[in-house]
């Protein structure tokens, strides 16, 4: 496969590659600065983070690992693999969350450690 | 499987596609050869077959005779792994009590049996020896994908059971808290020694996880890459499939318990948290040592996450010979191949995500319970298809009733039953009562006991000829199946009764206590006459143990002295395997194949012969 | 006897089976972090009000950590299309440095461990919590407990010949406290009072308070930022170490073909620019695994 790309196609990859490494720069520069930022929420601060690091992600995996043109077979692998990825984290996640009687998990309000005497 | 691999190059005609002779270390030990790795594995995983009954049957002396003596071995095992007595003295001993077995004993041999038996015998005589041995010739490749990776494999397996075997004679035996290791148990059971059995256990599961992956990954690799030319996937033998959805199911399902491993191995080693809260107390008033705020219910997650779709590592692959067989010996296709292929491809799709109906008692919500409960009788769908196609396929053949056709046989009925006492258990509301008793027991055996080990004994008994050379012997091998179907219905029916008047799994005496400390009138007490089906459940047990004499026999005197094969093709099977000579050298085929119609090309109407081979274009036109 | 599709691509599924093979891996790779991706969102949830530590970790060399490993990711990838081009002279130049990288990213890495594992946190009985660093006889210690300051008798054996000298009870030691304890302010109050925002910080560069002296006895806990400090750090060294071991791991087979694995070129190129993929694949993998780790970690 290799043999079929010509020099020209493969210099361009290079350029793409640099391009992706720069941008890859900046995502991270962007993560560090939201983070002396402080939103007033943490949730804005989890969501722009959680951005910001898969479209890196999906930069790396579609340049560098070159999946943007991939097989089949990598493909339905992946998607099978995101899939059950997915169904853990979801029904992880919602496991915690649906609880009988309403239960309110502490974690959710914050609370200044002197108030709450450190639990054992 | 020296003798037998002796016996295999005995007949080996084709030595010269080998340039130089490899030696003994080479040829037996670091073998590349998919087929050696197979015997490899089939025989490494017999003998923990048999490891694993044998920890049952002891355990199943101690609940019917709680407190008595162990016949025969309890000298031996006194011996090996010291009193109990004398633990006060000194805890390093802490296995029997004089002949007897302690609760901790027991408890150490049941978490011991479910590991070796899933994880050491029937996964890798399954997946990895039947796999290895006959999907790369069924698809009519030479090899595995990756020879080395397979040699490394079965080396991680190979070391994976000797951690778990050698973790019987450390210092506070072995591991002890279940083969599903629920934490905070499984790290605080211990706890007195640094490196436990728990520690063993965990270290011999991730080589074990490790082992598979590599497997699954070879697995997956040959069928996509490796199927001769014209092998499309709609050509696939049955059993090609199944291997293939158990092998992406041990691929995406065996990393997240690898992953609860390492984090158990943290809290046991460096005493973090992971699954331990805040403020366990532990036999005291002062909480544990630690830092808490870890959560239980994740390793049951993570466990689970494994644990469901292993039981459809357990199954599938013995579905797949069982197909493979009820093909052959009804001499026509099988009922639905393309509904049977959707259906496994479903199972292994929705195994993923069933795995909490394990875990309806952990205080989940409605709603998620709901969800598992739904997804859980979906998954019944394909599972019956498969059982569907399969009978219908029996309907009209003419049917050659050998001993590997009876296996298969049995194995249908079995494993219906099995599947069929699943429904309670997979709704919450009726899983209540069922939770954890011996109606569970009865439950997965049927499905893994008479089911999968039928199949799996179906398998030997088929393969056999490819293998040696020769066959087992008939006589034998009947005597085996009758006993075996006897004694295995024999031990778990009864289960079942005492499971729904409430037996609780898991008491070393069989329930005595518990049933003493109940007053007899309340309705959890157990009867009497629930307490006596304990005897003779045991003694089927170990009846079923001597039944197993004739195969054993049967297995090692037909490598030399069994009836010869009078061809490469003896069941007159179509599938690629037989188109080899016997035993297949290096290399497999010694002519190039290529793949011309459907696996099961049997009574085809019109051609000349009773069954056309894969490899042949035929003389009729064919699927 | 040679396996087909080894180096040429099988043509209607259009991959050698190497490359389908680390594929395969790395699908479960992804199941492997994810299920401890999995595990730290379900901790951090359940985690008890002031017990999940914030902003103990140094994001500047976190940060240049994460630049150091995406280099090393160009420069693979650079190194293969230079193989590809048959310039096999840029190609060890490339690899080096992504060798070289990933050295560096290992050695920064024990750096940043050596580091927690002199820092403290202290659990009062009076209920205040402070992290800081601990000195005893003027020096750093590592590794301390409440067993530490607890001391030891003399072991002996049974000839009465001393094995383990006595240690003495430590009654109380010297305390150089940080500026802010992680649980001691809301994120919103700090975004009010912008102005202090430099010297709030916990840990790394904040203005140390002046050195105190601590009693043993007024302690009821005193952990080092180990794994069993709490379950943040439990997943944090779980995560990191397990993502160091695939550094190190992709490393050596990095290593291996740029060194003696490099004879192939002469042999097999097309084979040999195969594997440099193969390996670059995983390398981006952890990577890409990095990515992730690095906000949920340092900055979450």
């Amino acid at each position: 496969m290799s043999a079929s790309h010509s020099i020209e196609a493969i210099k361009k990859h290079r350029r793409t590659y640099l391009t992706v490494f720069l941008c890859l720069l900046v995502g991270t520069a962007l993560t560090v600065g939201m983070y002396y930022v402080h939103f007033q929420h943490l949730s804005t601060t989890v969501t722009i983070a959680l951005i910001v690091a898969t479209v890196k992600a999906s930069l790396v995996a579609a340049f560098f690992m070159h999946l943007s043109h991939e097989r089949k077979a990598i493909y339905s692998t992946l998607l099978v693999t995101a899939c059950f990825l997915a169904a853990m984290m979801w029904l992880f996640i919602h496991t915690r969350t649906d609880v009988p009687l309403d239960t309110e998990f502490p974690a959710t309000k914050y609370v200044p450690h002197s108030s709450t005497p450190a639990k054992p | 499987m020296e003798a037998t691999t002796h016996a295999k190059h005995g007949h080996d005609t084709h030595a010269e596609t080998h340039h130089h002779e490899p030696g003994f270390m080479q040829k037996y030990i670091f073998s590349t050869d998919h087929k050696t790795i197979g015997i490899q594995y089939g025989v490494t995983a017999l003998l923990f077959l048999f490891f694993g009954f044998s920890l049952m049957a002891m355990m199943r002396w101690s609940i019917a005779y709680p407190g008595k003596a162990l016949p025969v071995v309890g000298s031996i095992l006194h011996a090996l792994l010291g009193d109990a007595v004398s633990a006060v003295n000194n805890p390093d001993t802490h296995q029997l009590i004089g002949y007897a077995m302690s609760p901790d004993l027991y408890n150490s041999f049941g978490a011991m049996h479910g590991t070796i038996m899933v994880f050491l015998a029937i996964v890798p005589l399954a997946f990895a020896a039947f796999g290895n041995y006959v999907v790369p010739l069924q698809i009519g490749a030479i090899d595995m994908a990756f020879p080395r990776v397979n040699m490394a494999s079965f080396h991680c397996y190979f070391l994976g059971g000797v951690v778990m075997f050698a973790s019987f004679f450390i210092p506070g035996g072995a591991a002890k808290s279940g083969w599903t290791s629920y934490s905070p148990l499984a790290t605080v059971a211990d706890m007195g020694h640094r490196f436990n059995g728990q520690t063993f256990w965990i270290i011999g599961m991730v080589l074990l996880i490790t082992s598979s992956l590599l497997g699954a990954v070879n697995f997956i690799a040959t069928i996509i890459q490796l199927r001769a030319p014209g092998m499309t996937w709609m050509r696939l033998p049955f059993f090609v499939w199944a291997q293939f959805v158990t092998a992406f199911i041990l691929l995406l399902a065996f990393p997240p318990l690898e992953a609860a491993g390492v984090m158990q191995l943290m809290d046991n080693l460096f005493g973090t948290s992971f699954f331990l809260p805040s403020g366990l107390m532990m036999g005291g008033t002062t909480p544990l040592h630690v830092s808490g705020g870890g959560s239980p219910l994740l390793w049951q997650h993570l466990f689970w996450f494994l644990g469901h779709p292993e039981v459809y590592v357990l199954i599938l692959p013995a579905m797949g010979i069982v197909a493979e067989i009820i093909a052959n010996n009804t001499r026509k296709p099988l009922y639905g191949y393309k509904s049977l292929v959707y259906s496994v491809l479903a199972i292994g799709f929705i195994s993923f995500i069933v795995w909490a109906h394990h875990m309806y008692l952990t205080g989940m919500g409605t709603k998620i319970s709901t969800f598992f409960q739904t997804t859980t009788m979906i998954i019944s769908i394909p599972s019956v298809i498969i059982l569907t196609c399969l009978f219908i396929s029996l309907w009209g053949g003419s049917i050659r009733f050998n001993t590997p056709m009876l296996f298969a046989l049995a194995f249908l009925p079995m494993f219906g039953i099995g599947g069929l006492t699943g429904l309670p258990l997979g709704f919450n509301f009726a899983d209540l009562h069922l939770h954890d008793t011996y109606y569970v027991i009865a439950h997965f055996h049927y499905v893994v006991a008479p089911g999968t080990i039928f199949g799996l004994f179906a398998g030997v008994y088929f393969w056999y000829p490819k293998i040696t050379g020769r066959f087992m012997s008939e006589r034998l091998g009947k005597i085996h199946f009758w006993l075996s179907l006897i004694f295995m219905n024999a031990i778990f029916q009864p289960m079942f009764l005492q499971g729904m008047s409430g037996m609780i799994r898991r008491m070393y005496d069989g329930g005595a206590g518990y049933s003493l400390a109940k007053n007899p009138d309340t309705i959890s007490a157990l009867s009497e006459k629930i307490m006596a089906l304990n005897i003779p459940i045991s003694h089927a047990a170990w009846a079923l143990g001597l039944s197993q004499i004739p195969f054993i026999f049967n297995f090692f005197w037909s490598i030399r002295h069994g009836r010869k094969v009078e061809s490469d093709n003896p069941w007159q099977s179509s599938t690629l395997e037989w188109q080899t000579p016997t035993p297949p050298p290096h290399g497999n085929f010694d002519k190039p194949i290529e793949v011309f119609g459907m696996p099961y090309a049997y009574s085809v109407p019109g051609a000349s012969s009773d069954f056309t081979p894969q490899n042949e274009p035929g003389d009729s036109p064919r699927r | 006897m040679d396996i087909p599709y080894t180096t040429k691509a099988r043509p209607d599924t259009g991959l050698f089976n190497a490359k389908l093979g680390i594929w395969l891996f790395l699908a479960s790779e992804v199941m492997l972090f994810g299920a401890l991706f999995s595990s730290y969102i379900l901790l951090r949830v359940g985690a008890d009000p002031g017990a999940w530590p914030q902003g103990l970790l140094n994001i500047p060399i976190g940060t240049f950590n994460t630049a150091v490993l995406i280099t090393s990711s160009v420069t693979v990838v650079l190194g293969w299309s230079a193989l590809q081009m048959n310039n096999f002279k840029a190609y060890r130049k490339f690899q080096a440095v992504t060798i070289l990288c990933a050295l560096g990213f290992l050695g920064i890495k024990s750096f940043e461990y050596s580091d927690k594992f002199t820092h403290y946190e202290i659990w009062f009985k009076d209920g205040h919590r402070q992290t800081g660093h601990v000195y005893h006889n003027g020096k750093k210690v590592w590794f301390w407990n409440n067993k530490s300051l607890e001391g030891s008798p003399a072991v002996t054996d049974a000839k009465g010949n001393v094995k383990e000298a006595a240690v003495p009870a430590v009654a109380e030691f010297e305390f150089h406290p940080d500026a802010r304890h992680y649980a001691a302010a809301a994120p919103a109050e700090l975004a009010a009072a912008p102005v202090e925002h430099a010297a709030a910080e916990t840990g790394h560069g904040a203005a140390a308070h002046p050195a105190i002296t601590v009693k043993s006895s007024d302690i009821r806990r005193l952990s080092a930022f180990v794994p069993s400090h709490s379950t943040y750090f439990a997943i944090y060294f779980t995560l990191t170490a397990l993502h160091g071991l695939h550094v190190l791991g992709g490393a050596l087979v990095i290593a291996f073909l740029w060194g003696p694995g490099a004879k192939m070129w002469k042999t097999d190129p097309e084979r040999y620019t195969n594997r440099v993929e193969i390996s670059g694949l995983f390398w981006h993998f952890v990577d890409l695994v990095w990515i992730f780790l690095f906000p949920i970690l340092y900055l979450l």
